[in-house]
């Protein structure tokens, strides 16, 4: 069989054979059909010429060592390849297992980023060496994809760190350690300062072990920690799985799960057979529907939104030099900070000096706690401060290039501050508002320059969460979107880019949620149940507690806002159960932990002490000695209500408009209203859609059987829209390609 | 054809502390069941040891010591005839009963054997609990997919989810430790109780060690929660309160002086069928009416002995209001509130000479020591219907319904 040959036969001096990881079609090595036989045929030649050979550095040829599986590959394989994908995995670690008993010394030397399939194929030779270079990763990320290392990643890191080491520190969270950390951990035995060392390093080693074989390979060796049966380990092993369950509450993410079980079943037996153990749950998870849905989120949905998104690719992207930040509250302060952070100078400008100088504590404060943990030098942090110029005066914003407008969400204040700042500005600033749900459209009409004006909505807290909402008002011209793009990879976020609505995508998706999530309580589900059901969905933080945190005043007040505008235009707000809720508990004096008291109680320092006392007086719990056995009743219509109120949501944001693309549906609710990271995101979430206890996904046409199902029993806000039925019956998914040719 | 089980003898070693200064833990588990097993056929000079046909004992941790079928060994050290057999199971805290049980069984169905040696043995201190393992807590994907968690996190959620306080739990418990002293005191346990000895013919122990006289609830409240830190470092709470979804939060109430003791001892009953009764000149004390066993959530883990006895009374066609006297085993002192309450049975009648909070919990002993105990109550008071469960690993319950003869 005929295949590119991705591994490259040099010999060195000496006998040494240098094997250098070259695939002549990509611009990284991947593990792909080329590179497996191609690993065959050279441990083939490496085992028929052995005599000659007395030993072989493995590198590569690439700016990273090597990058992984192919996840164009793993992506496509379903159930019905189990048989093949399991032969094919065990024939790659057959040949990986042949390299490190070749009974020559096999050493690989690290030149750039060796994460996942890189640091495994690493892991299966003698000795690692790696240039000591902050840039340069190595780690086993496959968790954060939904997925294992299935290429003896989990085998030979327990062997060599123990099972609690190897878990903690690289398999159940993914890190990715910079060389010297990687050292420490004992993922990598060797730093060398820079790339030229690296091959006499690898020669001189070569030279002093010509017998090398992996420690685990040597009669009575103990793994570090021990085992099951080593009493110390086994008395703590029982909370090992019961802390994973606590950590991950309930959620649909079995790749932890499949982790722990191939690291602590493999430490009991010999090495082939814990490699065939770890082979097992591997193609569990990758032929599972998480994975699919997590490979196309966090890595091609991610890569679309961080592309060109249309930009001409030869232009110098934009770059802002000054910024004014309209108003120091909370939103503004953070924003300020992640514009400094990103070399920007930063006019922060609220209606006080001392509510401006309050809005530059906040970066004040983050400074000094990065100081403090070493991630940022005092010199560092104090450029970064100095960047940002607190004022009242509106002057200071001579010559700002960008305007990023954070105040109180009321219009008419809006256009005072545009008005006062734009005589100072470029003529060509962008005018950016950070507004979350008053429509850009209309806020535009309050400038000058309303083909300027773009929606630029980040989420808090601003310094942590990633994404940035980009909103284009009907005005906004194409430059002005181009330069917003800009600005986002300028200050490290991840856009979206949505058209002019109320509440745009996020906000008007996430209501849904919480909505469904405060409705319970007039159904009588009791209030922990509410907070277990939206955790085990996946939710970062469980609703009611979410709610308490956004506020029911603020709440009342959009809502008042949309009503409003609605009957302006002739139509009605639609009732939601919620609402009466939420009107209660503002009747109770209860809005939530901005006063102290929502549905949660708080102690003097807003710490939540728990589930408010009364809740149960004001809502009815309807109790298990209601006749129902609690135990086995299942969570999931809770858990499926709220997942299904966004993503129909979405869908009618899609129909509207809103939505241009399926990968900003998706990231946009993965990295900016919490939607589970499992499902792959919000669209993702409909074309995976899995029914409780089946086996295989049944897609959208499942999703909308269910859809009719809950707007049976719920009521007729979970119908599905026509245009989702339509994808259904045509038995489509939803894709850009397919959006695209639409 | 035999149809009926009948209990000739049930006596048992008294219970020693199961840590290194406990009084048995110089003698080997081995010991205590041929001591029993010495015992048994001095006191029934009748019988004939060629009639026994088996030998069947409980033992939840039967590895080392009380390994490789410990009821076999045990019958070739006492000498038995060789060809009385011997087999041990493993029904973790139900393990005695289960032994009794199964030999009831096997006389009553007239099929094969017509005389049985039964009960159980744990030398605690010896063989420390859990230390045989087990893929339940031990393998992560079983531990994860079934949600595994020690059973003192189900005994506090019982309390929980039943509004038993603190204070409520160590009332339960000092009860537990008055009736027990009272009941030695009295002499009711000198029948039954048979003294461990030495090979040298000494006196090891001659009466149950570990109850605490003098307990009140003043000083059980100075007692630290025992399943709280673990509840909460080892993520055990979490994984109930998943399940229990509208539990807020488990309080753990629970700590040893109103759980069960950790012990050494081991328990002998003596179970043959009419023809064995004839054949060896054997007066029954009781009649086996009915067994059952049960099961309940797994995670919560200790509510089944409410289902397992309500199977067993309608098997033997009787209602809990028809029962004299219930033994219910005090693994916590919520296990046993909980009992009361589903069977809905008047606490003076339960556990009236105490439980294993005051005596111990020898795990594989215990069912054949409280149904002893259980048949010497009734024939002290003249009753006729008695009740004996215990709560059980993995969610099962275990019942055992007598008459006393």
């Amino acid at each position: 069989m005929s295949f590119t040959n991705t591994i490259r036969w040099e010999p060195l001096e000496g006998g040494v054979v240098n094997l250098v990881l070259d695939d002549p079609n990509q611009s990284a090595n991947t593990m792909n059909a080329d590179f497996m036989q191609s690993l065959t045929a050279t441990v083939e030649r490496l085992e028929a010429e052995k005599d000659q050979i007395t030993g072989v550095v493995i590198s590569s040829a690439k700016k990273t060592f090597f990058a992984g599986g192919d996840l164009n590959d793993l992506k496509q394989v379903t159930k019905e390849n189990v048989h093949e994908l399991t032969a094919g995995t065990e024939k790659l670690k057959a040949d990986l297992r042949r390299l490190e008993t070749l009974g020559k010394p096999v050493v690989s030397i690290i030149n750039g980023a060796a994460l996942g399939g890189g640091l495994e194929i690493a892991l299966a030779t003698h000795r690692r060496i790696v240039v000591d270079s902050p840039k340069i990763q190595i780690g086993l990320p496959e968790v954060s994809l939904g997925l294992l290392p299935g290429a003896g990643g989990v085998v030979r890191t327990v062997r060599l760190l123990g099972i609690t080491n190897a878990l903690m520190q690289v398999l159940l969270q993914g890190q990715r350690h910079r060389p010297g950390k990687a050292q420490e951990i004992g993922l990598v035995d060797e730093l060398v300062a820079s790339p030229d060392d690296l091959l006499p390093a690898a020669l001189k080693w070569i030279a002093e072990n010509p017998e090398a074989v992996q420690p685990y390979d040597v009669k009575g060796y103990k793994i570090p920690g021990g085992t099951p049966s080593t009493p110390k380990l086994a008395a703590n092993l029982p909370a090992f799985p019961a802390n994973l369950r606590k950590q991950l509450k309930g959620a649909n993410m079995p790749a932890p799960k499949n982790i722990m079980s191939a690291a602590v079943e493999g430490a009991q037996v010999d090495v082939d057979s814990a490699l065939k153990i770890e082979g097992r749950y591997f193609v569990d998870l990758v032929t599972g529907q998480v994975a699919k849905n997590m490979i196309q989120a966090f890595f091609f949905d991610l890569q679309a939104v961080n592309g060109s998104r249309g930009r001409d690719k030869d232009r110098q992207p934009w770059k802002s030099e000054k910024v004014v930040v309209l108003g120091a509250g909370m939103m503004g302060a953070a924003i300020a900070y992640v514009c400094a952070k990103a070399g920007i100078e930063v006019v922060l400008k609220d209606v006080s000096q001392e509510a401006a100088d309050r809005g530059k504590g906040y970066s004040e404060k983050l400074v000094a706690k990065g100081v403090e943990r070493g991630k940022v030098t005092q010199e560092k942090g104090d450029a970064l401060l100095a960047r940002i110029t607190a004022t009242d005066d509106p002057s200071k914003a001579q010559d700002a290039d960008l305007v990023i407008e954070a105040v109180f969400e009321d219009p008419k204040v809006k256009a005072q501050v545009f008005a006062e700042i734009e005589p100072f500005l470029k003529p060509d600033a962008v005018l950016g508002s950070n507004t979350s749900t008053l429509p850009i459209t209309g806020l535009a009409e309050g400038v000058s320059r309303p083909e300027d004006f773009i929606g630029l909505h980040f989420f808090s807290p601003v310094d942590k969460m990633p994404l940035l909402e980009i909103i284009k008002g009907e005005k906004t011209s194409d430059d002005v979107l181009s330069k917003s793009l800009d600005l986002a990879k300028q200050i490290a976020k991840t856009p979206i880019v949505v058209n002019d609505s109320r509440g745009f995508f996020t906000s008007r998706v996430i209501g849904t949620f919480v909505n469904e999530g405060i409705a319970f309580l007039a159904e009588g589900v009791p209030p922990m149940t509410i907070e277990r059901a939206s955790s085990k969905a996946g939710y970062p933080a469980p609703v009611l507690q979410l709610t308490d945190e956004l506020n029911m005043e603020l709440m009342v007040k959009i809502r008042k806002a949309t009503k409003e505008a609605l009957e302006a235009e002739g139509q009605e707000i639609p009732h939601h159960a919620a609402f009466d809720v939420i009107d209660k508990m503002i009747e109770a004096g209860r809005p939530g932990r901005l006063r102290g008291a929502g549905f949660y109680e708080y102690d003097e320092n807003g710490k939540r002490t728990g589930i408010w006392k009364g809740l149960s007086e004001l809502f009815p719990v309807q109790t298990p000695e209601a006749g129902i056995d609690p135990v086995t009743v299942p969570l999931t219509d809770l858990v499926e209500r709220m997942l299904f109120a966004e993503a129909i949501e979405t869908v009618k944001c899609l129909d509207e408009g809103v939505l241009e693309t399926v990968s900003d549906a998706n990231i946009g609710s993965i990295f900016g209203i919490g939607f589970p990271a499992w499902t792959g995101g919000v669209l993702q979430y409909i074309n995976g859609y899995t029914p409780e206890g089946a086996d295989e996904a049944t897609g959208p046409a499942g999703f909308v059987a269910r859809a009719r199902e809950l707007a049976a029993k719920y009521g007729e806000r979970f119908e599905p829209p026509a245009s989702l039925v339509a994808k259904a019956e045509a038995g489509e998914v939803y894709s850009d390609t397919a959006l695209a040719a639409a | 054809m035999s149809t009926e089980a009948l209990v000739f003898d049930a006596i048992r070693t008294p219970r020693g502390k199961g840590k290194a200064n406990g009084s048995l833990h110089a003698t080997k588990p081995v010991d205590l069941v041929v001591g029993l097993m010495h015992e048994t056929l001095a006191r029934n000079a009748q019988l004939d040891a060629n009639n026994v046909d088996d030998v069947v004992l409980g033992c939840v941790s039967p590895i080392g010591d009380q390994g490789a079928d410990i009821a076999k060994t045990a019958a070739i050290k006492a000498g038995l005839p060789n060809t009385v057999a011997g087999v041990q199971l493993n029904r973790f805290c139900a393990s005695g009963l289960e032994a009794v049980n199964t030999a009831a069984q096997k006389v009553a169905s007239g099929l094969g054997d017509d005389l049985i040696l039964a009960g159980g043995v744990e030398s605690m201190s010896r063989v420390p609990m859990g230390s045989d393992g087990g893929a339940w807590a031990m393998d992560p994907e079983t531990n994860f997919e079934t949600s595994f968690v020690p059973q003192g996190i189900g005994a506090d959620l019982i309390a929980t989810l039943e509004g038993w306080t603190r204070d409520d739990v160590d009332a339960f418990a000092v009860r537990s430790q008055e009736r027990a002293a009272a009941a030695e005191d009295a002499g009711y346990f000198k029948d039954s109780v048979i003294p461990v000895k030495d090979l040298n013919d000494q006196v090891v122990l001659d009466h149950d060690e570990f109850i605490r006289r003098g307990t009140t609830a003043e000083n059980l409240g100075k007692l630290k929660p025992s399943f709280a830190m673990m509840g909460e470092m080892g993520g055990f709470d979490d994984v109930a309160l998943q399940k229990y979804h509208w539990v807020e939060k488990i309080d753990h109430v629970h700590h040893a002086g109103n759980s069960s003791g950790i012990v050494d001892g081991a328990s002998l009953l003596l179970i043959g069928n009419e023809t064995a009764a004839e054949r060896n000149g054997l007066k029954p004390k009781a009649r086996i009416l009915a067994t059952a066993v049960s099961g309940a959530d797994p995670t919560i883990m200790l509510t089944a002995p409410g289902p397992a006895s309500k199977k067993a009374l309608a098997k033997a066609g009787l209602k809990a209001e028809d029962l004299d006297l219930v033994e219910i085993n005090e693994a916590f002192a919520a296990v046993a509130m909980r009992l009361i309450k589903d069977l809905d049975i008047d606490p003076e009648i339960t556990n009236v000479n105490g439980g294993a909070i005051a005596m111990g919990h020898p795990l594989g002993a215990t069912g054949g020591m409280i149904l002893g105990t259980l048949i010497d109550e009734l024939h002290r008071r003249g009753k006729k219907y008695g009740l004996a469960t215990l709560c059980v690993g993995g969610g099962m319950g275990i019942a055992t319904v007598v008459e006393a003869l």
